[in-house]
């Protein structure tokens, strides 16, 4: 690993209200680390996925991107057409329901070809093939590039989603309860295909889940979240294997439980 | 008519309408908004065009009115006489050559255009994204920004679908390598005509509130892909009343038996070739 | 030999000419005069003013007259000759409070300071075709019941609420607001531009906005907290002078429509208002800019903004009739360019797709 992070939080704030989501959080992500943020609904993780990836201005705090070029940039700071130029080039996002990250009338292959044109391709072929590889990647048959997701069931959404964000092979990519929503049979063949993808191609993840099982199977490091506040970090095997705070323990032995 | 300032416009107005045009030729291609009047014609017939032809209309002037090429259509005629009723001193004539000023709905002229000629296009709908983003605060960041993979997408799909581009009219071009910007309605056959063009082409969307320009000699290039390149289509035919085999061609019925025929959209052009031809023969 | 046939100047000359007569009828029938169509066709009068945003009841009824009747195409008439008036002055905000009421209904309050006043109203009419109305000489009864003297006082039903805390209040500005007839919306809009717009919106469109939040699309529990009727003085500081000069008076409705708000956290619950305002006696009007007005409030009060009525572009974008009307009716105007164009590419792709179904294989590779 790198000696600088790819992505640093400090002392992160955010208020609605009297409620506390983000209660001074501070965070390091390790380029090609996954890290998975568990905690249960309400805890504050997806409100500290949207402060991280620039979406949601945090109260105090900030977050810093470092760049492949070895400079860091304020993520909170820069121009929203930096930030957006960032968001479809070396970073992803990948959303819970997908159709908050599809086209849903789009063709897949307009799906995943659409990033490839927003960084200037313009060989009409040269995008067909790699958005055709890129199906056959996250195993959806070629024959179907013409179909609109409207058509997919909600596991191939989901694929096809990812698809989408890393067919410009992304650095850092930000991923909200990504199997939330399936049955367990596809989470499971999603978990292994995100995992591969991931390995393969190096990439840094922030992993927001209530699922620990999926934290297990993804993440090398987690970060579990309680009203507002990070209550403990650490390895993945060494959180779960020996849960320090009364929470994580609770959190932990609901799941062995189950 | 008298009672109304020259060309209609109170001079207030005009000198409105002339700032916006100026930040419209600055920044080639980004529509400008502007405080569009109520005109005496409807909207969606050519009170863009209209407010920016009275705007930019002097008593020198020779003012030539096309409306799908022809200058004897009636929004053509009508909007023709308009001006000779309002700008008294105003010449106008049906020559391209001639005219200094050419307010047109939906066709550039065949006589190429020169340098000092300005092109005043009528546009129903500025936006080019519309389709694909109806919400106007959208489009706006979109085109701040150039994020304009979605207009991509959009003929990906086409060509995914159709094997071709489906667009024929409004193609949408980019100004400048900068912005996003409809040609107005005008069939994908005159689009190359706007690319490096002597004249300053100005566009005005009454109804919308906006105006937008390409200054001469811009680069102005239709939205394609490398490898299923921009192909401008016309009728596969030639005039029958003047022969050409390179103007764009309107097709006319003749018979309810499938008969029909060619002849030019632009009436001076074919006019012209029929003199000439008359006079090549005498 | 076949020539193509485009209109001409004759064409029009001799069309607009049919029209004058079209619109004179029957010459044996006499003509209608425009002080007739002032006094007895006023509703249409005054909706051609509020559309028209020109409060001229003279020239509404030549404009009604000239448009054999049509409100938009009478509107527009005013709209386009309103826009080469000389603007002397701004008027002051006309104070609806210190109205001469001639209708006021609150249907909040069974009885309030002021009273119910019914006035001249369709409600509660039978909507019998009256046949006693074809025959000439139809003499009204006069009405009974005088109409209510100048000093009869009428506090707001509103201002009612708002002393008991109950009424959201709303924020006083003299900060002068644009003017959506010389500067281009864009969005989001301030309520006053929301309001101007909405003042000259197409009362058909507004009706059935309205109507569609109050089945669901958009959720207001809405009362008339006050309907009034009457005239207003219109008054100006003309610079010179700078002193209040009283120029006018014009016939007004406003409504007052009271919803409930829920509150938010930082907020108790309590009524927020629509309002509407509508040159003439257009009392429909005005009950449906309120509506919408407060439907387009929405977001500023922090509820959930997902229907039609709740979005200020769509709303806005596509009140205006005038607009609206003009960007329709064009598509009479000639589009065979566009429409060659159509068709040269349809029968491309139409050659393409049956290349494709001769030699399918061939056509696939050379596509991918």
């Amino acid at each position: 690993m790198n000696d600088e992070p790819i992505l640093s939080a400090r002392g992160l704030r955010l208020s609605f209200g009297a409620v506390r989501a983000l209660d001074d959080v501070s965070i390091d992500l390790w380029p090609g680390e996954v890290l998975a943020i568990v905690g249960e609904s309400g805890s504050g993780k997806s409100t500290l996925l949207r402060v991280l990836a620039g979406e949601t201005r945090p109260d105090a705090g900030s977050v810093t991107y470092g760049d492949p070029q070895g400079g860091t940039r304020d993520v909170h700071g820069m121009t929203e057409a930096a930030r957006r130029r960032l968001a479809r080039t070396e970073w992803g996002f990948v959303h819970q329901d997908p159709r908050d990250g599809l086209r849903m009338a789009v063709s897949a292959g307009g799906n995943v070809g659409e990033r490839l044109m927003a960084v200037g391709d313009r060989h009409y072929g040269n995008i067909r093939e790699e958005a055709a590889r890129w199906l056959e990647r996250v195993e959806i048959p070629r024959s179907r590039i013409d179909d609109a997701p409207r058509l997919f069931s909600g596991g191939m959404r989901q694929r096809l989603q990812i698809a989408r964000t890393l067919v410009t092979r992304p650095r850092l990519v930000f991923m909200d309860e990504p199997t939330g929503g399936l049955d367990v049979s596809v989470q499971a063949r999603l978990l292994d295909l995100i995992r591969a993808l991931v390995a393969d191609l190096g990439i840094a993840v922030i992993l927001v889940t209530h699922d620990i099982a999926a934290a297990r199977l993804l993440a090398h490091r987690m970060v579990v979240m309680r009203q507002g506040r990070v209550v403990e970090e650490g390895l993945t095997d060494r959180v779960l294997d020996d849960p320090r705070h009364p929470y994580t323990q609770l959190l932990v032995s609901s799941v062995l439980a189950a | 008519m008298s009672g109304y300032n020259f060309a209609y416009l109170d001079e207030g107005t005009k000198r409105m309408i002339r700032r916006a045009l100026l930040k419209a030729v600055a920044v080639p291609g980004f529509q400008v908004p502007f405080g569009s009047r109520e005109m005496p014609l409807p909207y969606g017939w050519g009170t863009g065009g209209i407010q920016v032809t009275a705007a930019v209309i002097g008593p020198d002037d020779t003012l030539k009115v096309i409306d799908q090429g022809a200058d004897d259509t009636t929004n053509a005629v009508s909007i023709r006489r308009f001006f000779a009723r309002v700008a008294p001193g105003l010449r106008t004539t049906e020559s391209t050559a001639e005219a200094t000023v050419i307010q047109t709905r939906h066709r550039i002229p065949e006589t190429p255009l020169r340098e000092g000629q300005v092109m005043v296009y009528q546009v129903p709908q500025p936006e080019p994204l519309f389709r694909l983003e109806p919400r106007r605060a959208e489009t706006r960041r979109l085109h701040a920004l150039a994020d304009y993979g979605l207009m991509q997408v959009k003929l990906y799909e086409d060509i995914a679908r159709h094997g071709r581009v489906a667009s024929s009219y409004d193609h949408p071009v980019m100004v400048g390598d900068r912005y996003l910007m409809s040609p107005s309605p005008i069939p994908s056959f005159d689009n190359p005509k706007m690319h490096m063009s002597p004249a300053l082409q100005l566009f005005g969307a009454g109804r919308e509130r906006r105006l937008y320009a390409v200054p001469p000699y811009t680069a102005v290039r239709s939205l394609d892909f490398e490898d299923h390149p921009f192909v401008p289509l016309r009728a596969n035919g030639r005039c029958t009343l003047c022969g050409s085999g390179e103007s764009y061609l309107d097709e006319v019925v003749t018979d309810d038996r499938g008969g029909r025929m060619f002849v030019c959209s632009d009436t001076d052009y074919c006019g012209t070739r029929q003199a000439r031809m008359k006079e090549a023969a005498e | 030999m076949y020539v193509a046939v485009k209109g001409g100047e004759t064409a029009i000359a001799n069309a607009h000419a049919w029209l004058d007569e079209a619109r004179r009828g029957d010459p044996s029938v006499p003509e209608l005069t425009t002080d007739q169509v002032a006094e007895q066709l006023t509703l249409a009068v005054d909706r051609a003013m509020s559309e028209g945003s020109l409060y001229d009841p003279g020239l509404g009824a030549l404009a009604v007259k000239q448009a054999r009747g049509d409100g938009i195409e009478a509107a527009f008439l005013l709209r386009a000759y309103r826009t080469t008036l000389p603007r002397f002055a701004a008027s002051l905000p006309v104070d609806t409070g210190a109205m001469a009421v001639r209708r006021r209904v609150s249907a909040t309050y069974k009885d309030l300071p002021g009273g119910q006043v019914l006035g001249p109203t369709f409600d509660y009419t039978h909507r019998l075709l009256d046949f006693a109305l074809a025959a000439e000489g139809y003499a009204p009864a006069r009405s009974e019941e005088a109409e209510p003297g100048e000093d009869a006082a009428f506090p707001r039903v509103t201002g009612l609420l708002a002393g008991e805390g109950l009424m959201a209040p709303e924020v006083a500005s003299d900060e002068e607001p644009a003017d959506v007839t010389r500067t281009p919306t864009t969005y989001p809009a301030t309520r006053a531009l929301r309001l101007q717009r909405l003042a000259r919106g197409d009362e058909g469109f507004l009706l059935g906005m309205a109507y569609s939040t109050q089945r669901g699309y958009g959720n207001s529990h809405p009362f008339v907290g006050e309907l009034r009727q009457g005239s207003v003085a219109v008054t100006i500081v003309p610079e010179e002078l700078g002193f209040e000069i009283e120029i006018g008076e014009i016939e007004v409705t406003e409504c007052e429509m009271v919803n409930q708000f829920k509150g938010s956290r930082s907020e108790p619950p309590q009524f927020t208002r629509g309002y509407g305002l509508t040159f003439g006696r257009l009392e429909r009007r005005a009950m449906s800019m309120a509506l919408v007005d407060r439907a387009l409030r929405a977001e500023e009060l922090g509820e959930d903004a997902t229907a039609p009525a709740q979005d200020e572009e769509f709303v806005l974008n596509h009140s205006d009739n005038i607009e609206a009307t003009g960007f329709l009716e064009h598509l009479k105007l000639p589009h065979y360019v566009d429409f060659q164009s159509e068709l040269e590419s349809v029968r491309a792709m139409r050659a393409q797709v049956e290349a494709e179904r001769a030699a399918p294989q061939a056509f696939k590779e050379a596509a991918e």
